[in-house]
């Protein structure tokens, strides 16, 4: 079957300024298309649904190093899960940190067809794409971690950005990254010997540069590159009291780089970053501080780090921030430091309604995801699973669009936590077009996807299609089915196939794993100085190093052109 | 009232979580019969594995009469009636129970009364590993509710015990009472190594032989009895030990004196 037509349905697609028109939407071989032969199209009647691109996602730790050691040290975390094998799907397990193809069903019912992995150490670059081989029914892409790579440190204190994007740009293909990821900038290579930086102008030892240095240097080699997304920053003394002062100071910083009305950064789970106070105790929301900042700004996207109350387990490349989580929780813990690279450490945490910090963070992430006004800015995630497991997405969806869903879940949260939250004075709630910007169109804008969170002609045929009425319900009072309907999509469909109907998976698809392959004029020369600095530096060999081409199980280079 | 009886001598472990009085409530012998179980990966109808009767004379609510030790997850998450096996009972028997009472005339599997938060479990045999111990991984085990073992515990029981009464007439194997914060366990005979290690707080009370405290107690003082709730006491006399001082608990474990007279250079520290 190769073509598809979808008839009667309320389309949302932002990107092309449809808000809830009527309209058919036809598929041919995958892609969309203006019409198909209406008598041979396989017809799915859409009447009185709701019908969006697929679902994509910026942020979401589901694949790599960290996360396959996070299956291992939760036991506990599957036992309440376990996914039984259906003549169609395998058997997995779930929760926080869902085994590879669990992961793929559930993004998949809840309508998503495009999913970003964050943080992939280049050294773990292998073992995150045989993870994401395995993960059915989405399109992939992985940010290598860049800001403490003792490359970029090097040319980046030299002043050589040049080079330093030759080495960048060798390193997008080398890893078969899509974006260049800094988590806590400065930070993760002092960890490596027991140091942290506590603010964007503390020097790096051993390498006389400062986070301030790396995070602009960077942005500018990410211009260079002409690369589709932005940096994917992390920013530093992430998940501390006080920390909106830091964050302030990152935005302005990167103020320098922006040229034209492009965002130059993508900061991400800014619910982290964008605590008051001056400690526990006094801990409060810095929304209102930040979402001015945002609005009167236009170089800066971000996304929530939406924090849902539930057992999770926080994985970050930042290890010093997870060591600080540790002497918090006294739970067990890990922690690594990545040669050359990065940093990492994972750690179960309890998010609770009782708990009046836990409280405020969940107010903060909607506090701010509200208060932006401009919804191209902002996307939707839990930075799953460090703010709770994605599989929550549509009770986000449910507080976002609706007032008396917040109010019911803040009701029965910690009373100083309720005192402290700005929610009862917003009352703003996002509408279905709206939703459709931070949850797809959006999302794909800012990673620069051409084909993706959109429905128009040649776009991708990645579909999502739920069982909301817009004409007959009110979203905002009728929560309860609203968050029934984004979470068990009528129909997902990926590259003009049918994965799920009703909520259930009815077809294997295999997503494609995107990579930017960025064209130097002068490539990085492997020569015997390079080979000379893998020994010294790396464990491995050079020739082991790189994520060679049959690696990717469905590969799909997007070819970019390097200004230098 | 439901007698149960299995049909046959099961190969592969049974999974048959509806075994359970408030499964069982208000349903008719033909709506039993239906209740999924797996076994091994098929998945099954109760009444294909077990001959269900209903009998008015008896007062349990569920009997079983049969060697079950290959069915798993027995009365789990009950949390009131009650349950009789006559036979052998599987792993994780009364997880997560919260009420109600579970009689097992013959042995039980590992995880018995794991996660447990309440009820009564009555196990005139041996009980293996891990009674009471939750599951791996997590922090959280025994909470509430009284367990009695007639016979000899595994290793690794009454792991993270935060509350509750397990009572053992026979030995109990390493580590018992591995990082557990309270509740009370009575050991009737000897109990070997390990015992109380990492504990934070609770009782451990053994009456007969122990080879060896762990180095990171310290000898509290010498008490002539303890008390195990409020209507049981052990006559001792006991030397009470404190610790886990690695975790700087405050934990105690009491050891028989009469049964352990190498522990007698204990004294000159009092």
């Amino acid at each position: 079957m190769t073509e598809l037509l979808i008839k009667n349905g309320f389309v949302f697609d932002p990107s092309n300024g449809i808000n809830g028109e009527k309209m058919d939407i036809a598929i041919k071989n995958g892609k969309i298309v203006e019409s198909v032969n209406e008598r041979k199209a396989k017809k799915i009647d859409a009447t009185g649904l709701t019908v969006m691109p697929g679902g994509v996602d910026i942020h979401t730790h589901i694949a790599g190093a960290e996360v396959n050691t996070g299956r291992l040290m939760r036991p506990e975390d599957h036992v309440k899960d376990v996914v039984r094998k259906t003549a169609i799907t395998r058997s997995g397990v779930g929760y926080s940190v869902p085994s590879t193809f669990v992961t793929g069903y559930r993004y998949s019912k809840m309508g998503y067809t495009t999913i970003m992995n964050p943080s992939m150490p280049p050294l773990e670059a292998k073992h995150t794409h045989e993870e994401l081989n395995d993960t059915p029914l989405l399109d992939k892409a992985s940010y290598p971690l860049l800001g403490d790579w003792w490359f970029v440190l090097e040319y980046l204190s030299k002043g050589n950005l040049a080079e330093c994007a030759k080495y960048v740009a060798w390193m997008m293909g080398t890893s078969k990254g899509y974006a260049i990821k800094i988590v806590n900038p400065g930070g993760l290579e002092s960890w490596g010997f027991g140091r942290n930086v506590h603010s964007i102008d503390d020097e790096v030892k051993n390498f006389c540069i400062t986070p301030r240095e790396i995070m602009c240097g960077l942005a500018k080699v990410n211009k260079m590159l002409n690369l589709p997304h932005s940096i994917h920053l992390h920013t530093n003394n992430l998940g501390l009291p006080g920390n909106y002062i830091t964050t302030l100071e990152t935005m302005k910083a990167l103020e320098s780089v922006a040229t034209d009305d492009k965002p130059v950064a993508h900061i991400t789970h800014l619910q982290f970053s964008s605590f008051a106070g001056e400690g526990w105790g006094s801990m409060h929301s810095a929304a209102e501080e930040i979402s001015n900042y945002i609005n009167s700004h236009s170089h800066i996207t971000f996304d929530m780090g939406q924090v849902i109350f539930t057992d999770t387990t926080t994985m970050t490349a930042d290890g010093p921030f997870e060591y600080t989580l540790y002497e918090l929780s006294g739970h067990k813990w890990v922690n690594s430091d990545v040669e050359t690279e990065t940093s990492g450490g994972i750690i179960p945490f309890h998010y609770k309604r009782n708990n009046a910090v836990n409280t405020t963070q969940w107010s903060i992430g909607l506090e701010l995801a509200l208060m932006i006004k401009d919804p191209w800015k902002m996307f939707m995630t839990t930075d799953h699973p460090n703010g709770g497991p994605f599989s929550a997405y549509p009770k986000i969806i449910a507080w976002l669009t609706s007032k008396k869903a917040r109010s019911a879940t803040l009701k029965r949260c910690s009373k100083k936590g309720q005192k402290r939250s700005l929610l009862p004075t917003i009352d703003r709630e996002l509408s279905l077009y709206e939703l459709a910007i931070v949850t797809r169109a959006g999302q794909a804008k800012a990673l620069g996807l051409a084909s993706k969170g959109h429905l128009g002609v040649g776009a991708d045929a990645d579909i999502a299609i739920y069982n909301v009425n817009p004409e007959k319900i009110d979203i905002a009072k009728t929560y309860k089915k609203v968050r029934r309907a984004f979470g068990n999509a009528a129909y997902t469909i990926k590259d003009g196939k049918i994965a799920v109907k009703d909520g259930e998976v009815v077809q294997h698809v295999d997503g494609k794993t995107m990579w930017c392959d960025v064209q130097t004029a002068e490539p990085v020369k492997i020569d015997d100085e390079m080979k000379r600095k893998f020994k010294e530096y790396w464990t491995v060999e050079y020739d082991n190093y790189p994520v060679y081409d049959h690696y990717l199980k469905v590969p799909s280079p997007i070819i970019v052109k390097a200004d230098v | 009232m439901i007698v149960l009886t299995p049909l046959k001598k099961f190969k592969f472990p049974v999974y048959a979580e509806c075994i359970n009085p408030d499964v069982f409530q208000n349903k008719s012998i033909a709506e039993i019969a239906v209740l999924p179980v797996y076994e091994g990966n098929k998945q099954k109808k109760l009444g294909e594995l077990f001959k269900i009767e209903e009998n008015p004379a008896e007062t349990p609510n569920i009997t079983i009469n049969g060697d079950v030790g290959e069915v798993r997850r027995i009365g789990e998450g009950m949390k009131n009636g009650e349950i009789l096996i006559n036979g052998n009972a599987g792993m994780h028997l009364g997880e997560k129970m919260s009420g109600g009472k579970i009689t097992v005339n013959g042995n039980a599997g590992g995880w018995t009364g794991s996660d447990m938060k309440g009820g009564i479990i009555e196990i005139h045999g041996d009980a293996s590993d891990y009674l009471a111990s939750p599951y791996r991984g997590t922090s959280k085990g025994m909470h509430g509710g009284k367990i009695t073992v007639d016979g000899k515990v595994g290793s690794d029981s009454a792991c993270y015990m935060h509350g509750g009464v397990i009572k053992i007439k026979g030995d109990a194997g390493p580590f018992l009472g591995f990082s557990m914060s309270d509740g009370v366990i009575h050991v009737a005979k000897n109990a070997a190594t390990r015992l109380g290690a990492n504990m934070r707080g609770g009782k451990i009370i053994v009456s007969g032989f122990v080879e060896e405290v762990l180095p990171t107690f310290t000898i509290d003082n010498v008490k002539p009895k303890v008390k195990i709730d409020d209507t049981e006491s052990v006559q001792g006399p006991f030397y009470v030990f404190l610790g886990d001082l690695a975790e700087k608990g405050s934990g105690k474990v009491f050891v028989s004196k009469a049964n352990n007279p190498h522990m007698r250079t204990y004294e000159k520290f009092l």
